[in-house]
């Protein structure tokens, strides 16, 4: 267990330093100077220009700027965003709990949504119920995220006003109000785009479950539970769901790129202030350096997802706990 | 959400025996799910290549930005119109030859640099293949969309050809872990020392088990791609960093209106609709495809 | 005369496949009395593990129990059952074991969980309670250390302990049938006959019947008192032991007693009767067996045969009950003179 840890943490090292080599070859993959833009606008402070020179030492020769970069990398800087005029790590960081908590919500519910849509199908196989579900998922499978947020805030917010439009809080109100008006404002701004995060990745969660737990029905322990005398109820429940967990943890550390690129689109059009927003937003101030710094932020938590699910994998499965 | 977890769900394929596009075919026209589904994706791609005759009107001509701009469906302009005055259904039409035309372009971009890699990374072995197979899992760690973020945020004037390019260049790291495995397991497999006993060169039998062995997952990933594909540049449109304006996309469609959704939700419904229609047909085919290969 | 703990009717159990619908199991009768131990003995694809199934209406669709059919179990039709009351005798009236101890076995839980979880649904004991007995059972069985083994996953046991761990299981209830499907095919030789012993010996403990179902003669002949042959679905022969062996009358029957090897080695397939068993969906017209068999004539072709009464408790299905002479007269089977496959 120990050294299958530890093999798993080297492995996630590497795969994070691949991806600050990407991240540079990202970089000097662009036209010609990536901040000609930034350096010949002379709304730029020279504060700005002189830390953009000195983190990519543009005028050195490319092996010494790669050195350079990694070794800020490793430093944890990520370099200065000229839109926010302040480090990237900075402004991601502010972000940062945003995404997590929109994220993190949209993880536990669509598992929770998506096992309970497999459970149901698989309690009626072959029934109309079954093969409608099955046309829901795979209608919430191949939506594009930012089309069904469209749709959302659409209905939600103006032919249905029941929630907010934008933001995680008030931008007014929020300032005056006391401890419990000021939660209730946060989980009214919450809830919208976390539920279409949620039903957007359940879609796929109900579809892989419910052929995890196809997979696991004909084995020879399920028929020993039937023989025990036990409901098909309490078998699904009790063995087959147990067994087709495995898998489901499997899919936790699969979902995580699909949750982040979900995530950004979703903060995009409900004005989540999480990572997302900044990024994209960085996109439209063509401020490279946060973006980068979101590519590799975003790839980090992509790469601690899958570790931490291969750990949790590792601990539920009786045959692998005891190496 | 479209997620990307092509690799594990069509790992391990039986070698096929009769054309595996002829059996995939067979198969997959028994559901009756797959036969609407191949109905519908038709009448899309007729309706893209047939764009021209179709379409009522000009999907650029703005006949007039005041009166015209902006109206809801009508008789006249079943789709509405959007803010140029420019009619929404002759710009979905137009878009579904646009969206479409990328996905497969894009999507052989992909095949061919997923079969190239792997198939080195498999056929080199040893140190070489562990270095590409670390390069791969960086590549897979990063999202698709962070990825073309990145790429496409330095390059400010992008031509639609080289959004292609890009698109197709995030594309291909699934299926080239598929390729690579197939590789491997060729080149242990009885079959192969036997016949090379017999005299035949390694490298012959390899290309000339290879390419069957390749067809059904290539099949079930171009399928899955294509709708990625689409998801993807309707993405990066919205966001203003895909195809170029004033192109007509399904994604450019939306952005259009981006700014008044509520004003303008005919120009988010229409395209979106046709978009969901199209990727889901391709995602039951794909599903279909992976099916009729594992039942064999 | 007491009534037998389980009397089987006419039983047939088909299988609607794409393929046509294969009869399986087609009007088997049999009866088990309350402490005999009775074995079915046949080829794979015969229809004695469709059979074992049956009787705990385990049947999966595509495959049903035909209406017609009676199962019946201390005085209740089990064909007729509510699912209630079916599920209220398997693992307590009625428990089986099977061949596979590897895959039976749910690889998340531990084996005490798994034991004890029968006395949880049909005693309703506490968890401690079933715990204690489980641990029990593990011990009669023979498990060395029962309690900490009780602790431990299945994949951590060897094969042989975990058909332990199943026929623990199996005797949580003290049921009044038990039925083991191949319990020994997939374990060692020496194992084989640990696990047979103590088979018997808590039937003897216990006062269980067992229905031992197997393609191997020599577990028959050291467990069971009472043997049925089946073939392509039927009984073909039914007898006591002792007798089946020195007297057996269906040429199937002579077939399977040739091809035994010496009783405790490793078995091999049953190879020496040429011909493989036909499809369930196709059985032949007239008697099932006459293509690999050396006695067949045109009665055969024209005539499916009853079961015969050829001896006290001793029933064949075969004409040669009727024509006893053409014994003296064999011929080499038909599938060799076609030419089909001989196995």
């Amino acid at each position: 267990m120990l050294r299958y840890l530890a093999r798993r943490l080297a492995q996630a090292a590497v795969i994070v330093a691949f991806v600050a080599a990407i991240s540079f070859a990202l970089i000097h993959l662009a036209p010609g100077d990536p901040f000609s833009g930034v350096m010949d606008n002379p709304n730029v402070s020279e504060r700005v220009r002189q830390t953009l020179r000195a983190q990519y030492g543009l005028d050195k020769p490319l092996p010494e700027q790669f050195v350079r970069y990694i070794g800020q990398l490793a430093r944890g800087d990520l370099g200065w965003s000229f839109s926010h005029d302040r480090p990237v790590l900075e402004v991601l960081a502010t972000a940062l709990p945003n995404t997590v908590l929109l994220m993190g919500v949209a993880l536990v519910g669509s598992f929770a949504l998506g096992i309970l849509i497999a459970l149901i199908q698989v309690a009626k196989r072959g029934s109309a119920t079954d093969h409608a579900l099955s046309g829901v998922t795979l209608l919430l499978f191949s939506m594009p995220d930012f089309w069904l947020a469209i749709l959302a805030l659409l209905t939600f917010t103006y032919w249905l006003p029941i929630f907010p439009v934008g933001g995680a809080v008030d931008a007014v109100m929020h300032e005056y109000m006391g401890l419990g008006a000021r939660i209730v404002d946060r989980l009214r701004h919450l809830t919208l785009p976390a539920l279409t995060l949620t039903v957007l990745a359940a879609g796929g969660v109900a579809r892989y479950q419910r052929a995890a737990l196809l997979d696991v029905l004909p084995s020879d322990y399920i028929r020993t539970a039937r023989l025990k005398g036990l409901s098909e109820r309490e078998i699904l429940r009790r063995h087959a769901l147990r067994n087709a967990l495995l898998p489901i943890i499997s899919l936790i550390g699969l979902s995580f790129p699909a949750l982040l690129t979900g995530a950004f689109f979703i903060e995009k059009i409900f004005a989540w202030p999480g990572m997302g927003l900044a990024v994209i937003n960085a996109i439209g101030t063509r401020d490279y350096p946060l973006v980068v710094g979101g590519v590799i932020i975003g790839s980090i938590m992509v790469t601690l997802g899958s570790l931490l699910a291969d750990m949790l994998y590792a601990l539920a499965d009786p045959r692998l706990r005891g190496r | 959400m479209p997620w990307q977890i092509q690799d594990s769900a069509v790992a391990s394929l039986p070698r096929p025996r009769e054309s595996a596009f002829a059996v995939g075919l067979r198969r997959i026209l028994r559901t009756p799910s797959s036969r609407v589904a191949l109905v519908i994706l038709g009448i899309i791609v007729l309706v893209g290549l047939l764009a021209p005759f179709i379409a009522p009107y000009d999907p650029a001509a703005q006949p007039d930005i005041v009166a015209l701009k902006s109206l809801p469906p009508s008789l006249a302009h079943p789709f509405g119109t959007d803010p140029y005055s420019r009619d929404v259904l002759s710009r979905v039409i137009y878009g579904a030859r646009l969206s479409l035309a990328i996905g497969l372009l894009a999507t052989l971009v992909s095949l061919t640099l997923g079969v190239a890699y792997g198939a080195i990374a498999g056929y080199a072995g040893g140190v070489g293949d562990a270095v590409m197979m670390r390069v791969l899992d960086a590549f897979l760690a990063i999202p698709r969309l962070l990825l073309l973020l990145g790429i496409l945020v330095a390059w400010p004037q992008l031509s639609i050809g080289a959004l292609i390019l890009f698109l197709g260049l995030t594309g291909w790291f699934g299926l080239s872990r598929i390729v690579r495995g197939q590789v491997l397991a060729l080149k242990h497999a009885e079959f192969v020392t036997a016949a090379q006993a017999l005299g035949a060169s390694r490298r012959r039998i390899l290309v000339r088990h290879l390419l069957p062995n390749l067809i059904s997952p290539i099949v079930v990933a171009a399928t899955v791609g294509v709708a990625h594909v689409i998801v993807l540049e309707a993405g990066l449109s919205y966001l203003g960093i895909g195809v170029p304006q004033p192109l007509a996309s399904w994604g450019n469609i939306i952005q259009d209106g981006a700014d008044q959704v509520a004003a303008l939700w005919w120009m988010s419904l229409f395209p979106g609709l046709f978009m969901v229609l199209t990727v889901m047909t391709l995602n039951i085919l794909g599903e279909a495809l992976r099916d009729a290969y594992d039942r064999r | 005369m007491m009534p037998p703990l389980l009397s089987i009717r006419d039983l047939r159990t088909y299988f609607y496949t794409e393929a046509g619908v294969a009869r399986s199991v087609d009007g088997v009768s049999f009866n088990i009395g309350a402490g005999e131990t009775v074995g079915i003995v046949g080829e794979s694809g015969c229809g004695k593990s469709v059979t074992a199934l049956s009787i705990l209406r385990l049947i999966q669709p595509p495959g049903r129990i035909e209406p017609g059919s009676r199962i019946e179990f201390e005085g209740r039709d089990i064909v007729t059952l509510r699912d209630e009351e079916i599920r209220d005798i398997r693992g307590n009236r009625i428990s089986m074991i099977f061949q596979e101890p590897m895959s039976a076995l749910n690889p998340v839980f531990t084996v005490g969980d798994q034991v004890a979880e029968v006395a949880r649904v049909h005693a309703r004991m506490s968890k401690k309670d079933a715990w204690e007995r489980a641990v029990e059972m593990l011990a009669l069985t023979g498990i060395p250390a029962a309690d900490e083994r009780a602790k431990q996953y299945p994949h951590q046991l060897s094969g042989g302990m975990r058909q332990r761990v199943l026929i623990a299981m199996a005797l949580m209830m003290k049921p009044a049938l038990i039925i083991a499907d191949e319990p020994t095919t997939a374990l060692d030789v020496t194992i084989q006959a640990q696990i047979l012993e103590l088979l018997v010996d808590l039937q003897k403990k216990i006062g269980t019947s067992i229905l031992m179902i197997t393609h191997d003669l020599g577990v028959i002949a050291e467990t069971t008192s009472r043997v049925i042959v089946m073939y392509a679905g039927e009984i073909v022969e039914e007898a006591a032991v002792d007798e089946l062996f020195a007297k057996a009358h269906h040429p199937y029957t002579e077939g399977l007693i040739h091809s035994m090897p010496h009783i405790g080695h490793d078995q091999e397939r049953l190879n020496v009767i040429p011909g493989t068993v036909p499809a369930p969906t196709d059985w032949p017209h007239g008697c099932r067996f006459r293509d690999r068999c050396p006695y067949s004539w045109d009665l055969c072709e024209r005539e499916h045969p009853p079961l015969y009464q050829v001896g006290v408790g001793h029933a064949s299905r075969c004409h040669l009950a009727i024509e006893p002479e053409r014994r003296g007269h064999p011929h080499p089977p038909l599938v060799v003179e076609e030419g089909v496959e001989a196995a």
